[in-house]
């Protein structure tokens, strides 16, 4: 777990860097509310040793926090944290046992419970001056409400670096730096490249097929690859240990799912993201895909 | 040279071998030998001496017990004292025979020289014959009777005759030792067996991390004129490079079926030192009663470690005092490596053919760190060389689903401690899933005994 917060600082960094103030409160509140929360109810509640030296509840709060924008007033961070640990962690029996990914789960229940704060891209003035593109909508919301005519407006894709700045989520701030920490996952071999792989892949395939359609209607690979929580998601929560198939050609038809299902919901459905909604879906059929395959044994054919 | 392995699983624990440099030493007589009589896999021995007998070094003491069974000889010159039941190394009550020493006199016929025999012998019924009567067994582990091995059933032919000298587990140093000091008697040994198996080819697996041992074997195959006959094959490092399956995929990308037998694919696999039991049995009419062993541990002091030689027979507790006592600060005697070794709970327990180590462990390898939750990371069937998936076997373990065991292959665990030395959690998976798979093999018996009838 450790490695996982490691490979998550550089975007989150990043992140308060531009964001300023209010994106450290976020950060703060986020990760104590987490590891404080998981100490009580092991404490109080449970009767257990405390699990907060794994650290999985830190990681939760990072996640959280880099799901959230930085604009989300405090209250609402603290809200995400009990529902991450409380329900989505905690009543189903602690570390190891939660079906549904808990910062996934978290955000996707602030975003229909607030939806106001948690689409408000307004930002804070920051500790460095960010060029461009951190202003109020991000791309993917002006193409939610305006579709492709509307993006056009706003001058995309000229006046959009798209490996930097790319605004939303406060983790969502940087693919370079996202791309950076998996990587370094990679090489400590915590986590391997299967199920990212297959929802990277679907998502270019997908859009790559809906973009030669009709480019004036659906946005391209690129565009779907680098915007909104794509490489968050995919990096990060979607292989989540426990809530991912443990074999690989489960973990390849759970990537394609998420890719499948998050690609609908930014072409038809009627928010503009949808990594939360597409990884919560799949983990649905993790405990099945974890029944029906196996890795493959010595000696049987 | 390209390195091989097996094509999937393993771990890279260290190696941990202190003994390495440490040249083979006899060991003196103790006053008292005590000879098991299950000391290979199958029936025990039915013992053929009765107390009062006066039996010579080398003389047979008890016969096969049943079709996989080998014979035991005596160790020593002596009386025998006694034939009763006595505890083995976990405390089991076994069928010993007692000898009180009386000089060292051995039976007519045993070559004690060091004249290396090269002459191979042309009968292979002979041959199989003698390897049978000296009571030889495989030295690597399993100690299954090498006769029967080494005569596949009708339509079976062997195809390559592996000598194992993976010496994977750590600390062990045995193997690389005889390896070392006698490497043409082993590949004498080889080469009688590679004869009786038909002319099969025949490779000596090494790991690399004994490169004196590989370049010694390469010397003496040249020496002896055998480079028509064997190679040497260098093996990455990787546990449990040793297990039977692992090295005939490694040296001959084949995999044994689950419930096959090695024959299966054309594979017989030896112990380095098997081979040389061969040759002193075949070339020098030797019984296999001494071996070598290895006494070593992380607490003992360099000039501490040892590899002896010792008569099969001496009590663990006879070999402990001549090593000088257990050291300060080892908390746990141990039989055998570090991963697959059994540990000692009687240390007046007697030595058996398949000895090949007492391993002091001290506190920090032997405490067991306390299990949290299981989070499904999988390095646990990364690691597993047989594609299991300890995880879930540890889990219908605990709720004793005997068909899902089943099912998931419970029964092809070969107990090499990959899953439980990889958990991050610290789960004692192994534990968990050998208690069931005793369950499940009695099961699938029952299964089998009732479809008999």
């Amino acid at each position: 777990m450790r490695d996982v917060l490691i490979a998550l600082a550089p975007a989150e960094i990043l992140s308060v860097l531009v964001y300023g103030w209010s994106e450290l409160l976020v950060l703060a509140v986020g990760i104590t509310s987490c590891v404080l929360l998981e100490w009580a109810i092991t404490k109080w509640m449970l009767r257990k040793p405390s699990t907060i030296g794994d650290l999985s509840a830190a990681v939760t709060g990072l996640l959280l926090v880099m799901n959230v924008p930085s604009s989300t007033p405090w209250w609402i961070v603290v809200i995400g944290s009990i529902v991450a640990i409380g329900i989505a962690k905690m009543s189903f029996g602690g570390i190891g046992q939660n079906i549904f990914n808990p910062a996934i789960t978290a955000r996707v229940f602030l975003l229909v419970s607030f939806p106001r704060q948690l689409t408000d891209w307004s930002v804070s003035q920051g500790f460095i001056h960010a060029t461009d593109a951190i202003s109020g909508a991000t791309l993917l919301g002006v193409y939610g409400e305006g579709g492709m005519e509307a993006l056009t407006a706003i001058g995309y894709p000229e006046n959009h670096k798209m490996f930097m700045d790319i605004g939303g989520s406060a983790g969502e701030i940087s693919a370079a730096l996202l791309l950076l920490g998996f990587i370094y996952l990679l090489i400590r071999k915590v986590v391997k490249p299967w199920i990212p792989l297959s929802i990277i892949g679907t998502v270019f395939v997908v859009s790559t097929i809906f973009y030669f359609v009709n480019p004036e209607v659906y946005t391209g690979p690129v565009f779907n690859l680098l915007t909104g929580g794509v490489l968050l998601g995919a990096f990060f929560m979607a292989t989540d240990y426990v809530t991912s198939p443990m074999s690989t050609l489960g973990g390849v038809i759970y990537g394609i799912g998420i890719g499948v299902i998050l690609m609908m919901i930014r072409y038809f459905g009627s928010y503009p993201e949808g990594v939360s909604f597409a990884i919560l879906i799949m983990n649905c059929f993790v405990p099945l895909f974890n029944r029906w395959f196996h890795q493959k044994k010595f000696g049987r054919a | 040279m390209s390195k091989i392995t097996f094509s999937r699983g393993g771990v890279h624990p260290h190696d941990n071998k202190l003994a390495r440099e440490c040249r083979i030493e006899v060991l003196p007589l103790p006053p008292v030998m005590y000879v098991s009589m299950a000391q290979h896999l199958g029936a025990p021995a039915k013992p053929i001496v009765a107390p009062g007998d006066f039996v010579k070094a080398g003389q047979v003491i008890a016969e096969p017990g049943g079709f996989i069974s080998a014979f035991v000889h005596s160790p020593v010159s002596g009386t025998v004292k006694s034939v009763a039941p006595r505890k083995d190394l976990a405390g089991n009550p076994v069928m010993h025979v007692e000898i009180a020493v009386e000089g060292d006199v051995w039976m007519d016929g045993i070559d004690l020289s060091d004249t290396l025999v090269t002459a191979l012998p042309e009968d292979r019924d002979a041959v199989l014959a003698k390897i049978k009567e000296c009571g030889i067994v495989g030295l690597g582990g399993a100690t299954f009777p090498t006769h029967v091995k080494l005569a596949p059933p009708p339509g079976k032919t062997a195809e390559c005759l592996i000598i194992n000298g993976t010496e994977c587990e750590p600390f062990l140093t045995s193997d690389y030792r005889i390896m070392v000091e006698r490497p043409r008697e082993i590949l004498v040994g080889a080469a009688i067996m590679q004869n009786v198996l038909g002319g099969c080819r025949c490779v000596i697996g090494i790991e690399e991390n004994k490169p004196e041992a590989i370049a010694i074997m390469k010397k003496a195959i040249k020496e002896l004129g055998y480079e028509k006959r064997m190679k040497v094959a260098v093996l990455k490092k990787r546990y449990p490079q040793g297990g039977e399956k692992q090295l005939i995929d490694a040296v001959m990308r084949r995999q044994v079926r689950s419930g096959g037998l090695p024959i299966d694919v054309g594979a017989v696999v030896q112990n380095a030192g098997t081979a040389l039991a061969v040759y002193e049995a075949v070339q020098k009419n030797k019984p296999l009663v001494t071996n070598v062993l290895t006494v070593t541990g992380k607490s003992l002091p360099e000039s501490r470690q040892h590899n002896y030689l010792f008569r099969i027979g001496m009590p663990l507790s006879y070999i402990i005092e001549q090593a000088g006592g257990a050291p300060e600060g080892a908390v746990k005697l141990v039989s055998g490596g570090p991963m697959m070794g059994k540990a000692v709970s009687n240390p007046d327990a007697a030595t058996v053919k398949g000895s090949s180590s007492l391993l002091y462990l001290d506190a920090a390898d032997t405490m067991r760190k306390s299990a949290s939750s299981c989070i499904r990371c999988g390095r646990c069937a990364d690691a597993c060389p047989m594609g299991l998936e300890p995880f879930l076997l540890n889990r219908l373990a605990k709720v004793s689903d005997m068909d899902g065991l089943e099912a998931n292959a419970v029964q092809d665990c070969i107990e090499c401690g990959c899953c439980l030395y990889s958990c991050p959690a610290n789960i004692p998976l192994l534990d968990n899933i050998r208690v069931a798979k005793g369950q499940v093999l009695g099961i699938i018996r029952a299964r089998a005994a009732a479809k008999k009838q």
